[in-house]
């Protein structure tokens, strides 16, 4: 059976899996449709949020991250998963005790204020809008590397699929699609994983076989893959990094623009008790753990695997042939992701680090420039080829990518749906409207939603890569603090409130402008998006916790500045701060 | 719930003492042994690397497993001690 039959079957028969659960879980109520009914076992849910969180960038781009940044790129695996510890304690209990359907409605509630609850819709659907674009274009990618089709038309046929699951059965049938995905994108996740540690260490444990001994040299497996890459003039990857200030605020960026993202949040609204909410967030990061205690052993093991391939009999011989490369280089090389350049015509591979610093090294060899470009991404898609698997796993992956991206952006659609459907139409436009003309309004909302994702995938604007900062950036230094603030301070006012979102967000899209552009348009940028630019050393990727404390600061001042809530909404804050009762409050 | 009774104020003081101890632990696994206290945490070596190598990648991650399920438990045991827990 050839490659493209078996991708055909894995894809398809997961697509056909997806449109099963969309036919079997469909929403008849707008509680069906906004919390898939309130019923979610916790586990089900951790598993849920699971692929919720895990998009495209987690399955795919971050191995690749961390195999190229080595040690610096940690930061993504902490942030990513640090911030369920501030989910779990700060906001998931307590908003589900509050029992109603979205974010903002709790914002709007809270801070007496269908102008707070504005600035939060306008937050929610920035930050999830730029996110879905990345999904989609992942989606788009996975279709036309795996599946032989244009990009465009793969997009179409995931946008129907979508349609079919989330339209009609809303979170219902979301969670249930998402609890399949993440079955399949872990395991096919996992398998290349296993396979390529007991290649190269004989643990089939990955996270062990990270820290364990390199077969063939003997070495532990990270000082051998040092050795290398420092022979070749690339820093260590282990090596500590001078800028630490730059790094723990990357990290704080990360971890609390996670907490503060909503269509994580709202996947706590799903389950029926106050506890099960804390419980689901512990079982959502066992569930994101592993992957992630995975990712790292791929990333450092995948390196050491690409080098060796180059340089079969060490880094002091020669390189191996261009004719000589294996089939994966060739296949990867129609799709660009790979890309060789002989320029010392010696038919040779030389992939080095061409810096000052090994230039007379690399001249002593005859070598006349790093000769291969590896796209990051292929890292986790092109590792069953590299480590040589059977097609069957080949096939797994290609689900596994699109069940990650697919998953990713149906939650997010679900967010900026329900935010236009219950916070604009119910919240402001009609407030009258009847349960089941909000349910209509709910679908179409979510339709358009997909229309407009689709399209943006198919034509992604130049930034995609960098919005996702600005999607970080705005859940961090936005919504974040409004929604801690509103569960912790019984004195921040709706004055208050506001002051202190608009400033976080200001502050925040200020400095990344100066830096990325104003709107990201190409030549407007302040000043070079480089570190010795940068104020203190501090990345726009990294502003976001500065523009949180912003907001936290202005908040309070404003507030003290300014009347107390009054008594209503301080009984309020002190009815989410226990759980008793929860159950009955989600009936309103 | 309504009212400031003297057990409700109890019960959110317990709650924010626990989140402020696991809190403490969030940030010394990831901010603590895995960035700034690396190069003292340098002598311990663990696979080939170093122990604030481990914390960076593995160790952070497996803390806040523990640290989500031991604040879900204590919350469960602290919601039943002061009676605000659900049916």
């Amino acid at each position: 059976m050839s490659q493209f039959a078996i991708n055909i079957i894995f894809v398809g028969g997961s697509f056909l899996l997806y449109i099963l659960i969309a036919i079997w879980a469909k929403a008849g109520s707008t509680k069906d449709f906004y919390v898939a009914g309130g019923g979610v076992h916790p586990v089900t849910n951790g598993m849920a949020i699971g692929a919720d969180w895990m998009s495209a960038a987690s399955f795919i781009s971050m191995a690749g991250l961390i195999a190229a940044g080595g040690y610096a790129n940690s930061t993504f695996l902490m942030g990513w998963t640090g911030g369920y510890v501030l989910l779990a304690m700060l906001l998931a209990p307590y908003l589900r005790k509050f029992g109603k359907f979205t974010v903002p409605e709790f914002i709007g509630d809270r801070f007496y204020s269908k102008n707070a609850r504005l600035v939060a819709v306008i937050c929610l659907i920035v930050a999830s809008v730029t996110y879905v674009i990345g999904q989609m274009a992942g989606a788009g990618v996975a279709f036309s590397r795996f599946l032989e089709v244009d990009a465009t038309l793969g997009l179409m046929i995931a946008a129907v699929v979508v349609f079919m699951y989330a339209v009609m059965g809303g979170m219902k049938g979301i969670t249930y699609t998402q609890v399949a995905q993440y079955c399949v994108l872990i395991i096919a996740y996992t398998i290349p994983a296993v396979f390529i540690s007991l290649q190269l260490t004989g643990n089939p444990l990955p996270p062990l076989g990270l820290f364990s001994t390199h077969a063939d040299s003997g070495l532990p497996i990270l000082e051998k893959l040092n050795q290398v890459i420092t022979d070749l003039g690339f820093n260590s990857y282990t090596a500590d990094i001078d800028n630490k200030l730059n790094m723990v605020l990357f990290t704080l960026s990360l971890m609390i623009g996670t907490a503060g993202l909503p269509h994580v949040i709202i996947r706590f609204f799903t389950v029926p008790k106050v506890a099960d909410a804390r419980w689901s967030a512990g079982w959502a990061l066992v569930f994101i753990a592993l992957l992630y205690l995975t990712a790292p052993a791929v990333a450092s093991m995948a390196r050491l695997n690409l080098m060796t391939t180059i340089y079969p009999d060490g880094t002091d011989a020669a390189p191996i042939l261009y004719e000589e490369r294996p089939n994966w280089v060739k296949e990867w090389e129609v799709t660009g992701l790979i890309k060789f350049e002989d320029l010392n015509n010696d038919g040779r591979i030389q992939h080095y680090n061409a810096s000052e610093s090994f230039q007379p090294e690399a001249e002593a060899r005859g070598w006349a420039g790093n000769e291969l470009t590896v796209n990051r991404d292929i890292l986790v898609l092109a590792n069953p080829e590299i480590a040589n698997l059977p097609g069957w796993v080949i096939g797994l992956i290609a689900a596994g990518g699109l069940a990650a991206a697919l998953s990713t952006a149906a939650g997010l659609l679900l967010a900026i749906s329900s935010a236009v459907s219950h916070d604009l139409i119910k919240g402001s436009i009609n407030p009258n409207i009847t349960e089941k003309g909000e349910l209509l309004a709910a679908r179409i909302s979510m339709a358009v939603a997909i229309v407009v994702a689709t399209w943006l995938g198919a034509n992604p604007p130049g930034f995609a890569a960098q919005v996702v900062a600005l999607a970080f950036g705005i859940a961090a230094a936005s919504l974040f603090p409004a929604l801690m603030m509103g569960i912790f301070s019984k004195r921040v006012n709706n004055v208050g409130a506001i002051a202190g979102m608009l400033s976080g967000l200001a502050f925040t899209l200020i400095y990344i402008f100066v830096y990325k552009g104003w709107l990201f348009i190409p030549g407007t940028a302040n000043l070079p998006d480089t570190p010795e630019n940068w104020v203190l050393g501090i990345s726009p990727l990294s502003i976001g916790a500065v523009g949180a404390i912003v907001n936290f600061a202005v908040a309070f001042v404003v507030s003290n500045a300014t009347e107390e809530p009054p008594v209503e909404i301080q009984e309020l804050v002190e009815s989410v701060r226990y759980p008793r009762g929860a159950g009955q409050a989600q009936d309103h | 719930m309504s009212g400031h009774s003297y057990d409700a104020e109890n019960y959110w003081k317990a709650n924010l003492r626990l989140i402020f101890g696991s809190l403490i632990v969030w940030a010394v696994v990831s901010y603590g042994c895995a960035i700034l206290l690396r190069p003292m945490l340098a002598g311990i070596s663990v696979g080939g690397t170093d122990l604030g190598f481990w914390f960076a990648q593995q160790g952070s991650i497996l803390a806040f497993i523990a640290l989500i399920f031991h604040y879900a438990w204590r919350m469960n045991k602290i919601d039943e001690k002061f009676g605000v827990h659900e049916e």
